[in-house]
């Protein structure tokens, strides 16, 4: 009789505590103290924790720009490592403040996850690697090969695609996480691995012997790759778009790491707009009128983080590509700040 | 004088049986409550943040391939709802599969831990705490690595008896082919059957009769459509292609890690459930078909192991309903179950990860009940035989 009487109890004090209502996504990051931000941390270039357990790479270098912007600290994000299964539902069920995981952006992602893609930070598409022993110059000439791949990907579907469309058939080998793919397709399960281009050429370091694969030149699909945030918060959509552009302007306008200090006494009016000594913008954010002056200390600009974590600075070693700024041939470009 | 009316302990609301009644309605009252107005508020939540939702998905192409599957998919026609029954089914194999390996291991061992040679019953104690100790992922992995690695690489196949092909692809079999391949299926299906139903059911006819009847029962129904359907299947081998080999049956490594992983590490809970079991029976029985002049292996079918069956059967049932459920760590390793395809890249590209996961749990709940219902029937049929 009393468990029964003291469990109803129970229930109807836990129906009260059900109603509770959400802040701002800004308002719950400052009040928390820390930035919680969704990535890979399997992607060497893109997100993997060093050796001393520092998350580092592209991905991860957007989060840091944002709690710099936030908090003046590129060091206040508490990273969480998501498989491309569980990312989206680590976002919608606010596990996450923002989701940066070279993640590929669609219609029905944009649409019917409860989710907006913010901006494209890496454009990216679809290839394939494959042992040189077996002699493939081509994705044409797979005929009949099995191909490991990571499940829940837009990477499985354009495969399907790609082989249907060319008449070929193809064995398709899907694993949860890129670590258990990879290795699948190492020991020999799988003629051939694939990805984003951008991946190829990390993971091919991951190889028991990287010399004896090769990256084939096809590039079947289109993978704009950028972070999300979840619907229904437009100022916090704003400020994670704009921590792009910010990037962006500022590689634009040489602003760098470096001569951040120098370039706030400039006179350039875009110079003194993007960097708050004219203007308010910052604060029409959310933020405060240095913001761009506090990202760009703390990661650098876009050039700089695409260099240091993936470009010549890197192991990686990717060229710019279509990733460059408008302004030198590439599809990179940001609105301005006024 | 019988006022009682005036008294406390006479009104309604002091009777002990109508509070216990108010009591449990509002606690029903508030169960329900609570698991409506949570339903409610996620289908609130899900349409402000504008999540797609409800079943419409069911019907929409997949596109994208299985790498297993026991009926009839392709990527391009197939729907998200062929893709569950897809995964539902290799589910449903594993879980057979493993539940029968880990029986018959199982009781292997377990008996085996009971012996009274030193060696064997020493040698199965080592495998019992070592197995059961180690991580169930852990020993997947394991055993997925072993396949992988110790098989050649493809173009360096093992060459089988009868046209198959061993690697590190898989396991490749000649396969029947023709109209009448299903038809005989079923027609072998219904043969188990039958050699099982002649098995249980006759009990009061001499077992020399039914181990008689078993085989008739079991080839007849196959020798009947292979007649009646004229011979209906050609072989079609499996053939070396310049990547794959094409044809024939194929049984997938990741298979063969799932099902060994999960039936060697069942087994290791079984043997113990096994051994519980015999040792529940009082020494005496033993002792009295000895002096019957029963030998030790006839001692043990006829007199320890269907009285030990009434201690082992309600364990064992949790042990298969474990199995079942530890089938879903088949995501590790690639093999395409229910919870792969469907929890997995079903989920991931519709993204509706409320109305999938409640199927998938329901499915689990589903197989898990009847799974208990068929050995509680069983363990029923064994206590009733007991008392003729």
């Amino acid at each position: 009789m009393n468990i029964v009487r003291s469990l109803s109890l129970g229930i109807a004090a836990a129906t009260a505590l059900v109603v509770t209502a959400s802040a701002g996504t800004l308002d719950d990051v400052k009040a928390r103290g820390m930035l919680n931000c969704g990535s890979s941390g399997q992607l060497p270039g893109f997100s993997l924790p060093d050796a001393q357990g520092i998350w580092m790479g592209f991905d991860v270098d957007y989060c840091r720009a944002v709690a710099a912007a936030i908090f003046n600290d590129p060091t206040k994000v508490k990273f969480v490592a998501l498989s491309s299964k569980d990312r989206f539902t680590a976002l919608q069920s606010g596990d996450i403040d923002v989701l940066s995981r070279n993640t590929t952006w669609t219609s029905s992602r944009d649409t019917q996850l409860g989710l907006n893609f913010t901006a494209i930070n890496y454009f990216d598409g679809q290839g394939f690697i494959v042992r040189k022993s077996i002699k493939v110059n081509s994705a044409l000439e797979l005929n009949d090969a099995a191909v490991c791949v990571q499940q829940g990907t837009t990477t499985e579907l354009n495969l399907t695609d790609y082989f249907r469309a060319n008449k070929m058939r193809v064995k398709v080998v899907a694993f949860a996480t890129l670590d258990e793919s990879l290795k699948a397709y190492d020991t020999g399960r799988c003629d051939s691995y694939t990805t984003d281009a951008s991946q190829l050429y990390s993971v091919r370091l991951k190889l028991a012997k990287p010399d004896d694969h090769v990256v084939l030149p096809e590039i079947i699909s289109k993978e704009p790759l950028g972070p999300l945030v979840r619907h229904g918060d437009d100022q916090w959509f704003d400020i994670i778009k704009w921590v792009h552009f910010a990037l962006v302007n500022a590689e634009e306008f040489n602003i760098t790491k470096a001569n951040v200090d120098e370039q706030v006494k400039s006179d350039n009016p875009e110079i003194k707009r993007l960097l708050g000594t004219e203007g308010n913008y910052g604060e029409q954010l959310g933020l405060t009128k240095d913001w761009v002056v506090r990202i760009v200390k703390g990661v650098g600009n876009y050039g700089e983080v695409f260099d240091r974590n993936l470009g010549q600075g890197s192991p990686l070693k990717i060229a710019r590509g279509i990733n460059a700024l408008w302004t030198k041939g590439g599809l990179q470009y940001a609105p301005p700040v006024r | 004088m019988a006022a009682g009316t005036d008294r406390p302990r006479d009104r309604f609301y002091n009777n002990s049986k109508v509070r216990s009644i108010v009591w449990q309605a509002v606690l029903i009252i508030c169960v329900v409550g609570v698991a409506w107005l949570l339903a409610r508020t996620t289908a609130e939540n899900l349409a402000r943040a504008r999540i797609a939702s409800g079943f419409g998905f069911w019907n929409v192409t997949a596109g994208f391939d299985i790498s297993q599957t026991l009926i009839e998919y392709s990527a391009s026609a197939s729907t998200f709802g062929r893709a569950f029954w897809v995964g539902l089914l290799n589910t449903l194999l594993v879980a057979v599969i493993g539940i029968v390996g880990a029986t018959v291991l199982g009781f292997l061992i377990g008996i085996a831990r009971l012996s009274n040679n030193w060696l064997v019953a020493r040698l199965s104690t080592a495998y019992v705490e070592l197995v059961r100790n180690l991580p169930l992922l852990l020993q997947l992995l394991f055993w997925y690595n072993a396949v992988l690695k110790t098989l050649p690489d493809i173009r360096d196949s093992l060459h089988l008896p009868l046209g198959g092909f061993l690697n590190n692809r898989g396991l490749f079999l000649p396969a029947p082919v023709g109209e009448g391949v299903g038809v005989l299926v079923w027609a072998m299906l219904a043969g188990i059957a039958g050699a099982i139903a002649v098995l249980m059911m006759w009990r009061r006819r001499p077992h020399q009769v039914r181990l008689a009847l078993a085989p008739v029962a079991l080839l007849l129904p196959p020798v009947a459509a292979w007649f009646l359907y004229g011979e209906p299947t050609a072989v079609e081998y499996p053939e070396l292609g310049r990547f794959n080999i094409r044809g024939g049956i194929e049984v997938l490594p990741e298979f063969v890690a799932l099902t060994t992983g999960l039936i060697v590490y069942t087994s290791a809970f079984v043997a113990e459930v096994v051994r519980a079991g015999l040792t529940a029976v009082p020494k005496g029985q033993v002792e009295a078909a000895a002096s019957l002049g029963l030998r030790r292996g006839a001692a043990l079918r006829l007199i320890v192991v269907p009285q030990a069956m009434r201690v082992i059967i309600p364990p064992l049932t949790n042990q298969y309903l474990n199995l079942t459920k530890n089938s879903s760590l088949a995501v590790a390793i690639g093999y395409p179950d229910l919870v792969q395809v469907f929890a997995g890249t079903v989920l991931n590209i519709t993204g509706q990860a409320v109305e999938i996961v409640i199927i998938t749990m329901g499915v689990y709940l589903v197989i898990s009940l009847m799974t208990s219902m068929a050995m509680n029937l069983y363990d029923a049929r064994l206590a009733m035989t007991e008392r003729r």
